[in-house]
């Protein structure tokens, strides 16, 4: 007998053949905010400020380049996913398969995201072709990372409902922090130190 | 592969991994209540986080039914948990990734060696993990030769200074700033001489200390917060960015899992990640969640082996009324609630998994005998059932776990002391309306028996303290004659 069957054959003793539970599923499915509305961007914003990512808000799609120009500052070697929306960034260097010393050398990275969730403050990346493999929002000391009005939904199971749990997903709330210094919350460790995100109000 | 025997549910084996202290619980206690340096750094940080936990968990209008919702998913995935292992596996595999099962702490070992040895690297970056800390995989691996470097800030701190963790999130919640900054100055190679102990200073130091680390590392091995039967993805849930660097850059993940770790859907997530940031360290949302599935091409690890982990998990399922220990999501909230943990600190629990969840988790693992004083860890105030996210009730666990061990000592013939009798009798008492009726009436009548001491063998408990006077009525009585009064 293998381990596997030994494990599998225990468990299914231990077990027993009581009746599974019902799962209670009475929490709220959606927020008080619908997908997209003002208010669900505008919480968005309030929650990514308290978690001290930088935000710029613009008004339309056309207003993205400048927003994302201004945030990157002085930051000359700028990635960016082979399949960002043209015109988001004037000069970027595509994503070519770096490794990873090479995206050490990166000053920023711009990306799209998935979806974002104003309760939480958390944006959401799937690896699609706006956004690149996870790699490259990883290394790079500064992040830049552009949200439109459409993909903003106000709860954490609209948030999941939107996903596809088969792709490779990274959930970012913040730029990266620790609690481990007695258990005060410290910005900046391994991640990317600076989180700047342009939300596009009527996008 | 290797056959085995069919039979009793095993319990993790000794020699292997931290599930067993050198001293019983009222020794170690003794020693940590002494130890006036580690009572301030601990009633410091976790009175920072009560109040934290307390103010977002407010914020959230649902948080009783999101606890339901949790403690029912749990309870339903426990009923039937082959068949959710069974789908994990078929899932993991069909995206790419090999799966490997480890009845205990010793095989789970081997594997893992096994599986570094044969990238041909002799050194791998670790995740925060409790799980690897349970089976000691980092001694397995040094002694064969094989350098495991911790990337979690408190698990590095824990590390540099060769100490053990005391805290499920926070490994190193007994050192202060103070502390941990002259770790840093005596232990990391090429820290700055002026290093202050400013907390952002401190961060600055790991981040410039592993980055290089990262950037090289081949093989990184993990933990999993969750794992979906239906998908077979894996989540690990943290803060600082060491663990998307292990999850991503590598390019051989192996990640070691508890058996109890799955869930049945995707959907059942959207429950969890409201419950576990909110009670962990007091966020809305922690700053990073990765999930994976398998092996993704060109995006990742390439080489993905899952290792499900047994050592002792089967043993606790077994028992009705503590499998429910089995659902915790190690949020640690419980810990920072209890008055004990917060006076003698997570070391005096002897285990890995400390505090309340620790006092019933760990004797169901090794076996009642083996953690013998751990249930009796506690006054029973219940804080840590409020406070759990899934609701275990973790005093009734352990009043249930007290009349075990009882139980057990009897069938060795061994004599249990009067506590123990005593906790046994509690615990059949209680566990009756009407007994539990009577036994208060019971107490009253005791008002006539003068005196302060208790005969033997009770004597030992009010050498020190003088034995309270039964009250007049019982809150039973009152309630029931409370009309009659004018």
């Amino acid at each position: 007998m293998t381990s596997r069957e030994a494990m599998l054959s225990a468990v299914r003793a231990a077990r027993g053949d009581g009746d599974v539970p019902e799962i209670e599923r009475a929490y709220a499915r959606t927020g008080s905010h619908p997908p997209g509305s003002p208010e669900a961007v505008a919480l968005l914003v309030d929650r990514l400020f308290d978690y001290r990512a930088l935000v710029t808000s613009v008004q339309r799609a056309d207003g993205i380049v400048g927003a994302v120009t201004d945030a990157l500052g002085e930051a000359s070697r700028v990635l960016v996913p082979v399949g960002l929306p043209e015109g988001w960034v004037t000069d970027g260097v595509v994503d070519d398969g770096f490794a990873p010393g090479d995206l050490d050398g990166m000053d920023a990275v711009v990306t799209a995201c998935a979806v974002a969730c104003a309760t939480t403050g958390t944006i959401v990346l799937d690896a699609s072709l706006d956004q690149g493999r996870r790699a490259i929002t990883l290394v790079p000391d500064h992040h830049v990372c552009v949200v439109r009005a459409s993909q903003v939904v106000d709860s954490v199971p609209e948030m999941m409902a939107r996903l596809d749990p088969t792709r490779p997903l990274t959930f970012i709330s913040g730029p990266s922090a620790t609690s481990d210094i007695e258990l005060q919350r410290v910005e900046g460790v391994h991640g990317p130190r600076r989180l700047h995100v342009v939300v596009v109000v009527e996008g | 592969m290797t056959p085995v025997d069919l039979g009793m549910p095993m319990v993790a084996p000794r020699g292997v991994g931290h599930l067993r202290g050198e001293q019983s619980f009222p020794d170690a206690a003794r020693t940590a209540l002494g130890n006036e340096q580690l009572r301030r750094n601990l009633g410091h940080a976790t009175s920072a986080i009560r109040a934290k936990r307390l103010r977002v968990v407010a914020e959230v209008d649902d948080w009783e039914q999101l606890r339901r919702a949790g403690e029912t998913i749990k309870a339903a995935t426990m009923a039937r948990l082959d068949e959710h292992l069974a789908r994990l596996e078929q899932a993991v595999t069909a995206r790419g990734g090999v799966v490997h099962w480890a009845r205990d702490a010793d095989e789970a070992n081997r594997i893992v060696t096994a599986l570094v040895r044969a990238t041909g690297c002799d050194e791998v970056v670790k995740v925060k993990s409790m799980t690897t800390q349970e089976i000691g995989l980092n001694e397995a691996l040094a002694d064969a030769g094989i350098v495991a470097y911790e990337t979690d800030l408190a698990e590095l701190i824990v590390q540099l200074d060769n100490d053990q963790p005391s805290h499920i999130l926070v490994p190193a919640i007994h050192r202060n700033r103070r502390e941990i900054r002259d770790i840093f100055a005596e232990h990391m190679p090429g820290v700055p001489a002026d290093l202050t102990d400013d907390p952002h200073a401190l961060a600055e130091a790991a981040r410039l200390h592993l980055r290089a680390k990262f950037l090289s590392a081949r093989v990184a091995v993990s933990g999993a917060n969750f794992a979906i039967a239906d998908t077979g993805t894996l989540l690990v849930v943290e803060s600082e960015g060491n663990g998307r660097m292990c999850l991503t850059l590598p390019e051989t993940l192996i990640t070691v899992m508890g058996i109890e770790k799955v869930v049945p859907s995707w959907r059942d997530l959207e429950v969890f990640l409201q419950l576990l940031p909110r009670s962990s360290t007091g966020e809305r949302m922690n700053p990073y969640t990765s999930a994976w599935t398998g092996v993704t091409p060109g995006d990742g690890p390439q080489e993905f082996h899952l290792v499900l982990l047994d050592n002792g998990r089967t043993a606790t399922l077994a028992d009705e009324a503590g499998r429910s220990a089995l659902h915790c999501i190690r949020c640690s909230a419980c810990l920072n609630v209890c008055p004990v943990y917060e006076r003698v600190g997570g070391h005096a629990y002897g285990s890995v998994y400390p505090g309340p969840i620790g006092a019933v988790l760990s004797p169901q693992l090794t076996g009642v005998e083996d953690n013998a004083s751990l249930p009796y860890a506690s006054s029973l105030c219940g804080a840590c059932f409020d406070a759990c996210p899934v609701r275990i009730d973790i005093p009734a666990m352990l009043v249930h776990l007290r009349a075990r061990h009882v139980e057990e000592r009897e069938k060795e013939h061994r004599l249990p002391s009067a506590e123990q009798v005593a906790m046994a009798a509690a615990a059949w008492t209680m566990a009756d309306g009407r007994r539990f009726a009577r036994a208060g009436r019971g107490a009253r009548l005791a008002r006539f028996a003068r005196g302060r001491r208790l005969p033997p063998p009770l004597s030992g408990w009010t050498a020190s303290r003088d034995l309270p006077d039964p009250p007049q009525h019982t809150f039973r009585d009152w309630w029931r004659d409370r009309d009659d009064q004018p």
